[in-house]
Order: C-alpha cells, then structure tokens, then sequence
C-alpha cells in the first residue's frame, strides 16, 4: 500500500498536503481507490464554498459505489481540478497526483490533528482485523 | 464461513478481488471491472459462475412437472439440448427465481439456478412434487465446475483451449446446448454476445480454467458482468426482480406461457393481474452515477430504479426501473441522485447487444 511519508491523513481516508503557502491540498487516499475499483465519476465542490472539518463536500463514484469526501480541516476552497471531469480514472492511476480540491484552513491546529504516513498506516492495519 | 468454489485458490493467484455473493467467496475483478466489459464486449472474457446450481430433473414425471412448475413451457424444448429461460413463481405469481432449463434427454432436464435463491428452491421443488404427485428426482449437481466463456471470439478461443469439443460444439445454435464426453456446452449467456457455457466435472476446472486462459481468455469477476448484463437489458433476481413483483412487472411477460390450457404455479394469480408498473431502461442525461433504489420522478407518478451503473460501452450511467406502465421511451424523467433531481431519457433495453450500442445517447447536458 502506498502511503507518501510526506502527507497527511484523514480517518475517512483523505491525504492532505500541506502547503507553503498555508493552504491543504486534498485528495483521497490510494488505498480509497483501490477499495472503490474502476473511478468514473468525480463531484467537486464549487469554488469559494466553506466547509467545517469533517463535512461531505465531494463525491468519487466507481463503477460499484459512491464514495463520499470529507474536508479534512474547516476552511474555503480555493480551487478544484478540473481534469478530474473528463478522467476521473486518472485517481485509480495515481491517487496522489490526481488531488481533487485546495482549502484554506481556518486553523492551524485541524491541519497539525491530521494523521501521519505512520498513523495512517496502522488505522489501515487496524481496519483489515 | 464463505463457501468456495473449486477455482478459489486459481482466483487468488490471479490477485482477484473476493467477496461475498450470496454466500459465496467469489472473484469481482482481477484489477480492472471497466477493462475486464471491454474484453467480453471486444474479444473474450471468462467467468467462473460455479456458485449457480446445476439441477437435474430426471424421472417418468420430469416434463410434467416442470410443465406444472414454470411459467414458461419446456413442451417447447422439442429436441435434446434445447433450451428455454423462465421464471419460477409461487401462488401469487410473484417471481421466486429465474432459470435455464436445458432439455437433456426424454424426460430429463438440467436447469441452472441463482446462488442465493438455490437451497429455497429446491425446498420448494420438493413441496411441488409432493403436490403434484409424478415420479420426479431432482438431483443437484454441486460436482460440476460451470464456467461462462462470453465475448465475440469466445467460441473460437474455447476451441483452441479445448480442441475435443470443436466438433460437438461448431455447428451448435444459439440458445442451443450440446452433451460433448464430460462436459456440457450451452451457447447461452448473461452478458449479450456470443458465447458457452460450459459445466464439466469439477476435477477439471483447474486444467480447463489454465486452458481458456492460454487461448487468450481475460478472467472477468462478477463486476464486469454485472455491467454487462445491465447494458444488455438483462433483469437481475434479487435486484430487479424477486418475489415481491410478477414477471409482467419485470419486463418478464413475454417468459410466460399461456397459450395452452397448462395448468402452472401462478397462473390464476397472473392471469387476475392488472399491472400498473412495468420495468423499463433509463439514460442518464445529466452527469452523474444511477444505482439501484433511487426514486424516479415522472408526469404518471414516482417509480424506483431497480439496479443502476456506469455502462462501460456507452460511457454513461443507465439504469433498470420500474415505472408507472404509462410511462412511455422516450420520456424524459428526473432521477433523486444524492438529494439532486437528475434528468435521465426513459428507452426500451436492450442497451447494447452484440458489441453494438442500441439505442440512442443523449447529449450531455455541460
């Protein structure tokens, strides 16, 4: 299972990359796609909307299920793929490259509660037993 | 416990993803659902369908019973290895399973049954038969190994993987079946192309599995052929119809046979019914995925959609639904898809037949 050491996780099985700037970089996790299979259809958030931590504010859709998004922190969205819409597959190529969303967070200390590679590693760990 | 089929360990190997179905440890794909409808769509795709029950119904009162049993008449199976699709009611005329019943011989029959409905089934042959009196022996075959080799070149794929049944098997029909040594090939399916169906001694599957396999046959999971048969028009049990609904609510009307006076379980039920509903195809036209369970909104009434899906080979969700009767194709209806109303055109299944789109795609709204 690939889990980059430099991310950061969400229970719901988001990443969160923490940018220079501040801002989070969302997308989900490469063990959310392998768990949904083939992806065919992405649902965003507009742009400008808010969100507190741990609401629904995206949709991954594979051929089987639908998978809802939860914002890892409270914030705004500054900007959503927009390539995500004619390939959303491209998250079952590279999960980590196809981010679905940025946000700029209320609060430092949602980014800094977000798991670790590590402590995302043993929640997949717990979740198989 | 799951049960296991007798290709298990040859799906693990392959890295298939195993779930539960119907009781069942089965393969829903091998890397890629979307890529695995391709290959049965373009070329060939095998399914190991082992968790089906062969059933062989043999004895003096073989045809009579199923004459009394089934909706549809196996009167019609005038030759050794035709066969006939039909519906299993109760009472009430509501569907308790659908089936193939294959003509084996002079009062001797094989049907093929649903995993999950297979044990109520059988209990329920057994009430039949004592009702109906006749000497019939229903024996299950769980000894057979039943693979569905699906997809344009599957019969010449099959034949390279398996040269002793070319000769039994070339010049068979579709919808044909055929005893070949061991093994039994059916040119039937679930999926809308050419193919076999192929039963055989479960000893074999292994060999038989690495064969078809060698000739160039993608293993496929139960996901493909999901997607497939949705695409194909085919009705689901347990999805789009179960014994809650009658086969005329169920796009299954035309399985019932009433044209003799044959007296058949269900009968007076459905011949009382007055249907209001019946199951028709949808067209997402709106972005977005249909599943099973949604409402769908129409100027004759609400009706529920019955098994939805992206459709590989339209590049599009459809569903099957169960609408109001009035409800005619080319209706534009709106689909509850996660608290949103979505527009979706109502059009008659079959979606795709042969590798061939049949009906017509309408244009995404931006």
């Amino acid at each position: 299972m690939n889990i980059p050491l430099e991310l950061r996780y969400a229970k719901t099985h988001e990443w969160a990359r923490l940018e220079p700037d501040g801002t989070v970089t969302v997308g989900v996790t490469d063990h959310a796609q392998e768990m949904l299979g083939d992806i065919v259809f992405v649902e965003l958030p507009a742009v400008g909307k808010r969100f507190a931590a741990g609401a629904e504010c995206a949709v991954v859709e594979s051929v089987k299920a639908a998978a809802d998004v939860y914002a890892p922190v409270s914030g705004e969205v500054l900007a959503t793929n927009a390539d995500l819409g004619e390939k959303p597959q491209s998250i079952n190529a590279d999960a980590y490259a196809a981010w679905l969303f940025r946000i700029k967070p209320d609060r430092a200390s949602e980014r800094d509660a977000l798991l670790d590679a590590k402590g995302y590693a043993e929640q997949l760990a717990a979740e198989e037993h | 416990m799951l049960k296991q089929i007798p290709l298990n360990a040859a799906h693990r190997k392959l890295g298939a993803k195993l779930v539960d179905f119907g009781g069942w440890e089965m393969p829903l794909h091998y890397g890629s659902q979307i890529e695995e409808h391709h290959r049965v769509r373009r070329d060939a795709g095998v399914f190991d369908v082992s968790h089906m029950l062969a059933v062989d119904i043999s004895g003096a009162g073989a045809r009579e019973f199923l004459r009394f049993a089934l909706a549809n008449d196996v009167a019609k199976l005038k030759e050794r290895g035709a066969a006939l699709y039909s519906c299993l009611l109760n009472e009430s005329g509501h569907v308790l399973d659908d089936l193939i019943a294959y003509s084996i011989g002079e009062n001797n029959y094989r049907l093929v049954l649903n995993a999950a409905t297979a044990d109520k089934d059988l209990a329920w042959f057994e009430s039949l038969r004592a009702r109906h009196g006749g000497s019939v022996t229903p024996e299950p075959r769980r000894d057979l190994c039943l693979l569905a080799v699906q997809g344009p070149r599957s019969r010449e794929r099959v034949w390279e993987a398996l040269p002793a049944l070319r000769a039994a098997s070339e010049s068979l029909a579709r919808f044909r079946a055929v005893a070949s040594g061991e093994f039994f090939v059916a040119r039937t399916g679930y999926t809308g192309e050419d193919g076999f169906e192929l039963m055989f001694p479960a000893a074999q599957a292994e060999a038989v599995w690495d064969a078809l396999l060698a000739a160039g046959v993608a293993p496929c999971g139960l996901g493909a052929r999901d997607t497939l048969r949705l695409e194909a028009g085919m009705a689901l049990y347990g999805e789009d119809m179960d014994d809650t609904v009658t086969p005329a609510e169920s796009g299954l009307a035309w399985t019932v046979d009433t044209s003799s006076a044959r007296e058949f379980v269900g009968r007076g039920a459905l011949e009382a019914e007055n249907p209001q509903r019946r199951l028709a195809g949808l067209v997402l036209v709106d972005r977005g995925v249909l599943r099973a369970h949604q409402r769908v909104a129409t100027a004759h009434g609400d009706g529920l959609t019955t098994s939805g899906s992206f459709a590989p080979t339209l590049g599009r969700s459809i569903a099957l639904a169960r609408l109001p009767k009035a409800v005619a194709a080319g209706a534009t209806v709106a689909v509850e898809v996660r608290g949103r109303m979505l527009a979706a055109r109502v059009v008659n299944p079959p979606f795709v037949r042969n590798g061939r789109i049949m009906i017509d795609i309408p244009k995404e709204t931006p």
